[in-house]
């Protein structure tokens, strides 16, 4: 049962995440197909090899994608996905690639986020996409958002998640400080990776307190800084008879779970799907919580953070705020979490951004982090988390 | 660029066929909510199955529209362009006595009184134009509560 070990990412690309964008806006396919370029340089594979291709929505179409992504590269494919998890995208791609590739279908799949900015259309005329006015909540007739949500202001992800906060601290109280230091580490990070956005600044919780309150209780610096920028990755069976460019990091277990769209119906806001979708990653690769060597854990927000290092079991639950108070989260520390950075520091690339977290595994697992490498990396943990707590995925990735 | 969210109305709720029943009965002042005649499940937001057992038996019933507070967040930066008029915007979870969860707004408080389980009331409050209601929840009055 489960994935056999015989799929592993052989191929990475990251685009520097940049706040200010320094390049000229380009139409989603035209990033993805350097993107793709990028990540099969790396894994030293021709674009003839590929046989399969898993993409998020791309502003050009908002049906047909994979079709039209294969078009625009040049690819003959027998997978053909689009996912739709949100920041659960990049690990969904992952499994999903390794599945059809343990099944037999492919050998060699593409999978790319981009998420730098597309030009403008020059016609004039055209009304502003529902998606520009009301990002991941949709105003559709008949959609329970438009009608139920979207008329008393309940939008976009800062609410929800602060929602989720005042909750915790609600029921297993709360401490600041170590909430804050969830930032803190991860900037310590941030500043031993030169592509980082904020490398170069590190922070105290005393910086995270005094920063805005967005939506009470999270700070300006307990939230995502949104860049430009783009991710890909390539999955390949181990057994190619070609050699790997680098060391493969093999696919070795996984899990996704999703239940509800918005906070107000989850069944219990505390409880969230990263849980079930973990155990199944650990169970099927047969690891331990005490094997990982590297945790990517999912972090728009600090709060995010906490409640998968809870749910996923590397604590239990009520009692991440003594996890993170006792360990050191930094890449030098007991605890390696998100030792690019995580989102809140590395950056966060609009939906690309959990797939800096694949791609930093992957960075460890081969030994290439430069500054900030875990030493002795063998197994990685990543998680995926779209919404408000709402899709979630997870992995459990081995050098190969 | 133009500003896509200059002069665009605040959004306001459409009804379908099945959810009618509910913003009728806030414009009569009244909470109504669905259940399930199979496992007698509350429901909301309102549905045309239900979402324990996808049975399509469903009844509406009015009820208090009583209930505490399940969480909230003081919103300093709007959540969109469009509701930066109402920051801090006071949004909230509110479980209601039948055990569903309405996503709200809390009015009639000031942001540092505000608690979880705090016992709440139901605000009818009217939309621009006087065509719809919209159900927003204040602390309820004392002596009323559970």
């Amino acid at each position: 049962m489960g994935l056999r070990g015989e799929a592993a990412i052989v191929g990475v690309a990251d685009w520097k995440p940049e706040r200010k964008f320094s390049g000229r806006p380009a139409p989603m396919l035209e990033q993805w197909a350097e993107l793709a370029r990028l990540a099969l340089e790396d894994a030293g594979i021709a674009a003839d090899e590929v046989d399969g291709l898993v993409t998020p929505m791309i502003s050009e179409s908002s049906g047909f994608v994979p079709a039209t992504v294969a078009e625009y590269l040049g690819l003959e494919v027998n997978l053909a996905e689009k996912v739709d998890l949100g920041g659960a995208n990049a690990v969904g791609m992952v499994w999903r690639a390794a599945s059809a590739i343990e099944l037999g279908l492919c050998t060699v799949v593409l999978c790319a986020i981009p998420a730098r900015p597309t030009p403008r259309d020059p016609r004039p005329g055209r009304p502003f996409d529902d998606r520009y006015i009301y990002g991941a909540s949709s105003n559709s007739h008949g959609s329970p958002q438009a009608e139920f949500e979207i008329p008393y202001g309940h939008l976009a992800q800062n609410a929800g998640y602060s929602m989720i906060a005042q909750r915790y601290r609600s029921v297993y109280g709360y401490d600041e400080r170590a909430m804050a230091k969830i930032a803190v580490d991860q900037r310590t990070n941030a500043c031993a990776h030169p592509d980082a956005v904020f490398h170069g600044q590190p922070i105290t919780a005393d910086d995270v307190l005094a920063s805005r309150m967005i939506a009470d209780p999270l700070h300006l610096l307990e939230i995502v800084m949104p860049v430009a920028g783009g991710h890909a990755l390539v999955v390949a069976r181990t057994d190619r008879s070609s050699a790997p460019a680098h060391r493969p990091v093999v696919v070795a277990g996984c899990g996704e779970r999703l239940t509800v769209k918005s906070p107000a119906n989850a069944r219990d806001l505390l409880e969230t799907p990263v849980g079930v979708a973990s155990e199944l990653a650990f169970s099927m690769a047969g690891a331990s919580r005490d094997e990982i060597d590297v945790a990517c854990v999912y972090d728009c927000y600090s709060i995010t953070a906490l409640l998968t290092l809870e749910d996923a079991g590397f604590c239990k639950k009520g009692q991440g705020l003594d996890f993170v108070r006792d360990h050191d989260l930094t890449w030098e520390g007991d605890f390696p979490m998100n030792t690019h950075g995580g989102q809140l520091s590395y950056g966060q690339a609009g939906g690309a951004g959990g797939m800096s977290q694949v791609n930093e595994a992957v960075h460890q697992l081969r030994h290439e982090a430069g500054a900030r490498q875990v030493q002795n990396c063998e197994t990685a943990y990543v998680s995926g988390t779209g919404g408000v707590m709402s899709e979630q995925s997870a992995l459990i990735l081995r050098g190969g | 660029m133009t500003n896509p969210f200059e002069g665009m109305p605040k959004p306001l709720p459409a009804a379908t066929e099945t959810s009618a029943p509910f913003w009728a009965g806030l414009r009569e002042g009244e909470v109504r909510l669905q259940r399930c005649e199979r496992c007698g499940r509350w429901i909301f937001y309102p549905r045309s199955n239900c979402p324990g057992c996808l049975s399509n038996a469903l009844g509406w019933h009015t009820v208090s529209g009583r209930g505490v507070l399940h969480t909230f967040t003081v919103a300093h930066q709007p959540t969109n362009p469009l509701f930066a008029d109402e920051t801090p915007q006071q949004l909230a979870i509110v479980e209601l006595e039948e055990g569903v969860h309405v996503p709200s707004t809390l009015v009639d408080v000031e942001p540092d009184a505000i608690v979880i389980g705090m016992p709440l009331e139901p605000v009818f409050e009217p939309t621009e134009g006087g065509e719809g209601t919209l159900l927003r929840f204040r602390p309820a009055a004392s002596g009323e509560s559970r």
